[in-house]
């Protein structure tokens, strides 16, 4: 029988965790085909951070360390210059990377760590059940703005690839998101080039993605991609930030 | 040797760190145990600044020394912090030229240099510390009871001491201790 | 030929020789001349030198360098260590080795900069939470800082543990003779387990400290908790001055021990039967040393830079068969001989 379908060989076997209609299973399988594509899974290895995605390391068949919460660009920042070698990338979600890992994620930007970070933008803290994020919109409903997060107690939301694309040790930014098959394919290129870009040496590379949490937004998997179409995506304009190669500084 | 234990103090910057370090190698070349402690923190800029140094034949205790046998002083401040602290019949030894007081105790012997003025007038600026240890050991390192080593070995000392980008400086610093040592 | 070096720098330089080419730290008194002596020498031999941008960074990085199978060391002072306590909880979780260096101030908060031993507990009871142990050093003078810190790098890596150096401002900023390892390419363990990347050779390596089934973390616990039982067994480090025939025997580490020795001494030409244990592990705690000590002297005391932490230990170790006195100075003041002379007087 022909096979006509099948996982990249950097994923494992073993059942993901993730809720229906989440959008990490996408993020993951396009991660695994650009490790798979570039060939380079013998050297790979993956830092998994703290949050829905923290056991990503028994779904990527690359070494796998996990991080405490928020540091994950440290450890990938130890385990780069320990091996400058390998490819690195880290994993990690909003609260992580834009809450209590700001420092780590902006000192690791600024030192062109040439490292590869997959940024997963829900706009809500998923595995603690659906508190507010950093990137959580105005006047959004979580668990801990039940009347809407109002900017005058809890301020604005952070726009991550906006504020990393000012720092000189950035070499690129790309915002993107998989909620239909174009961008999924946009999405699949720019964590290529990320990974690509480390190859090269061109130094700190980062991709969010805009994704989905049904489960904690309390809608229906449908429901929440239109959620994001209609309200993520008009906060968190999609596109190239900043990139070394093709000159683009700040968009 | 009875144990020796000196206190170099005076402001920050003046060397007192540096003279405590060469008394410290001649300790070490002479193949006696020793150790060096500096007082730390913010006194290292422009604040009073000083430093343990013990000589010993035996393993040395606690390195902070508390009432030196000897004091080496190069400032007022220094001299009245220290002064009550020396051992009866230890050593002072002080610049003169900035420490316009005599010492009240009798029950200790104390040599008056003017070294900061001498540095001046005999053209080794700033070496006013080196002056004090050319009298330091010529008064107490070399000879009696606490005399641990020899003008030979306190030579070694200094090219121990001196970076090799700075070599140009031995000169000075030798000029500077055998003026001491003639005080 | 011995050199004359801070302590500090002798702590760098020794971890130079022990193979460590990673150094991840922030700048804090009075343990900066390490930080200073590591970003001039690893350049000339192809290591790293990084200031990261906090303690919390600077940990979570050696735990990388770590996980990718090299020796890492960072090193600060207490204020630092709090927040380095995090990282460290994570390596013992995974099983990683590193060596920490403590160059202890006094506190609590801000404190001060003067030396201080106050941070015992937090080095051997709770650098972090969960069920764990690191192994703590304690030096007394600069050559030993430079053994000890081999040591450390050894048996972390044959125990898959953390190890904490745990030295003060007095040790750190002093100068003493040391005679310092040969240099040379020292041969290092291998480290099947590293997340090194498998080459298409293994199965994935997977470092974590995540195990959500009850019966599967507690059995890991359980597991790593063997292992301590045999570093208790095997790894007890103390030194014993005068004790033999000493009715009263005082405990004291590091900076203080070397108060305490100089009081035994003066207590000795008075007469007066005292005598020293030195620990030298304060985890493994010296407990064998003291048992047997306790079968023959009449009383302790802990002598201490802090306000009584160590003493509990010597209390647990001999199952309070001996009276146990303490005596300490704490926020940076240093005992001095005199007075730890009068406390055994005191007491004898």
């Amino acid at each position: 029988m022909a096979i006509v379908f099948q996982k990249p060989k950097v994923l494992t076997d073993a059942p993901m965790h993730y809720c229906p209609g989440c959008t990490h299973g996408i993020v993951h399988r396009l991660v695994a085909q650009a490790i798979e594509e570039l060939g380079v899974e013998g050297k790979t290895v993956g830092v998994a951070s703290v949050g829905c995605s923290v056991m990503c390391y028994d779904y990527f068949s690359c070494d796998m360390v996990q991080a405490p919460h928020g540091r994950a660009q440290a450890v990938a920042t130890g385990l780069k210059r320990a091996r400058p070698e390998n490819v690195i990338f880290t994993y990690q979600g909003d609260g992580d990377l834009a809450a209590i890992g700001t420092a780590e994620t902006v000192h690791a930007a600024t030192r062109g760590e040439n490292i590869t970070v997959i940024f997963i933008n829900n706009a809500i803290y998923g595995m603690t059940g659906g508190q507010m994020a950093p990137t959580s919109l105005p006047g959004q409903i979580t668990q801990t703005t039940p009347y809407g997060r109002d900017v005058n107690t809890a301020g604005y939301p952070v726009k991550v690839c906006e504020m990393l694309s000012t720092l000189d040790g950035v070499a690129f930014a790309q915002r993107v998101t998989v909620n239909n098959v174009k961008n999924v394919n946009m999405a699949r290129k720019a964590i290529k080039k990320a990974f690509q870009n480390q190859l090269d040496g061109k130094g700190y590379s980062i991709v969010e993605v805009l994704s989905t949490c049904p489960t904690n937004w309390g809608l229906s998997p449908v429901e929440a991609l239109k959620w994001l179409e209609e309200n993520m995506l008009p906060y968190y304009p999609l596109g190239v930030y900043k990139d070394v190669e093709e000159g683009v500084k700040v968009k | 040797m009875k144990d020796l234990n000196i206190v170099f103090a005076g402001f920050g910057g003046q060397g007192v760190l540096f003279a405590g370090k060469v008394t410290a190698y001649a300790g070490l070349l002479a193949d006696k145990e020793i150790s060096w402690l500096p007082s730390y923190g913010p006194e290292m800029r422009g604040g009073t600044a000083n430093c343990s140094v013990c000589i010993s034949d035996r393993p040395i205790g606690s390195p902070l020394v508390t009432n030196p046998n000897v004091l080496v002083a190069m400032n007022l401040p220094s001299l009245d912090k220290f002064v009550d602290a020396v051992e009866p019949g230890g050593v002072i030894i002080l610049d003169s030229a900035l420490i316009d007081k005599k010492v009240e105790r009798t029950d200790v012997s104390v040599f008056y240099i003017p070294s900061s003025a001498l540095a001046e007038k005999e053209e080794v600026r700033g070496l006013s510390n080196m002056i004090l240890l050319g009298k330091l050991f010529s008064q107490v390192c070399t000879s009696g009871d606490w005399a641990f080593c020899t003008d030979e070995i306190l030579d070694a000392a200094i090219q121990k001491c001196i970076p090799p980008r700075k070599a140009d400086m031995l000169g000075v610093n030798r000029k500077a201790i055998a003026l001491g040592a003639q005080q | 030929m011995k050199v004359l070096m801070k302590g500090n720098e002798a702590l760098a330089q020794a971890a130079i020789s022990a193979g460590c080419r990673h150094f991840f730290g922030y700048p804090i008194t009075p343990q900066t001349e390490l930080a200073a002596y590591m970003s001039k020498q690893m350049p000339k031999i192809g290591g790293t030198y990084l200031q990261a941008e906090s303690e919390i960074a600077a940990i979570n990085m050696v735990l990388g360098a770590s996980a990718a199978g090299i020796r890492a060391m960072t090193s600060s002072s207490s204020p630092g260590i709090s927040l380095k306590g995090e990282g460290i909880s994570y390596m013992a979780g995974s099983d990683l080795p590193a060596v920490i260096i403590n160059v202890q101030r006094g506190g609590p908060g801000l404190g001060g900069i003067q030396p201080s031993q106050a941070d015992y507990w937090q080095a051997t009871k709770a650098l972090g939470h969960g069920d764990f142990q690191i192994l703590v050093f304690a030096p007394s003078t600069v050559q030993e800082m430079v053994d000890l810190v081999s040591k450390a790098f050894d048996k972390a890596d044959e125990y898959r543990m953390p190890a904490m150096i745990l030295a003060d401002g007095m040790l750190g900023q002093m100068m003493e003779p040391v005679s310092l390892p040969e240099e040379g390419e020292k041969k290092l363990p291998e480290k099947p387990w590293a997340a090194s990347g498998h080459q298409g050779k293994r199965t994935h390596n997977i470092i974590n400290s995540l195990y959500l089934t009850p019966d599967k973390l507690e059995a890991l616990v359980r597991e790593r908790y063997a292992r301590y039982e045999t570093v208790k067994e095997k790894e007890q480090l103390c030194e014993e001055y005068l004790t033999d025939d000493a009715d009263l025997i005082l405990v004291a580490y590091g900076a203080s021990s070397r108060v305490v020795r100089s009081a035994v001494n003066k207590a000795r030409e008075k007469g007066l039967k005292a005598g020293l244990i030195r620990p030298i592990t304060l985890w493994p705690f010296p407990v064998n040393a003291l048992q047997k000590a306790a079968s023959h002297a009449k009383a302790m005391l802990a002598v201490e830079m802090s306000m009584g932490q160590m003493v509990d230990d010597v209390r647990l170790a001999i199952n309070c068969k001996l009276p146990v006195h303490f005596y300490g100075r704490t926020g940076g003041m240093i005992p001095t001989p005199a007075q730890v002379l009068e406390q055994i007087e005191k007491l004898i």
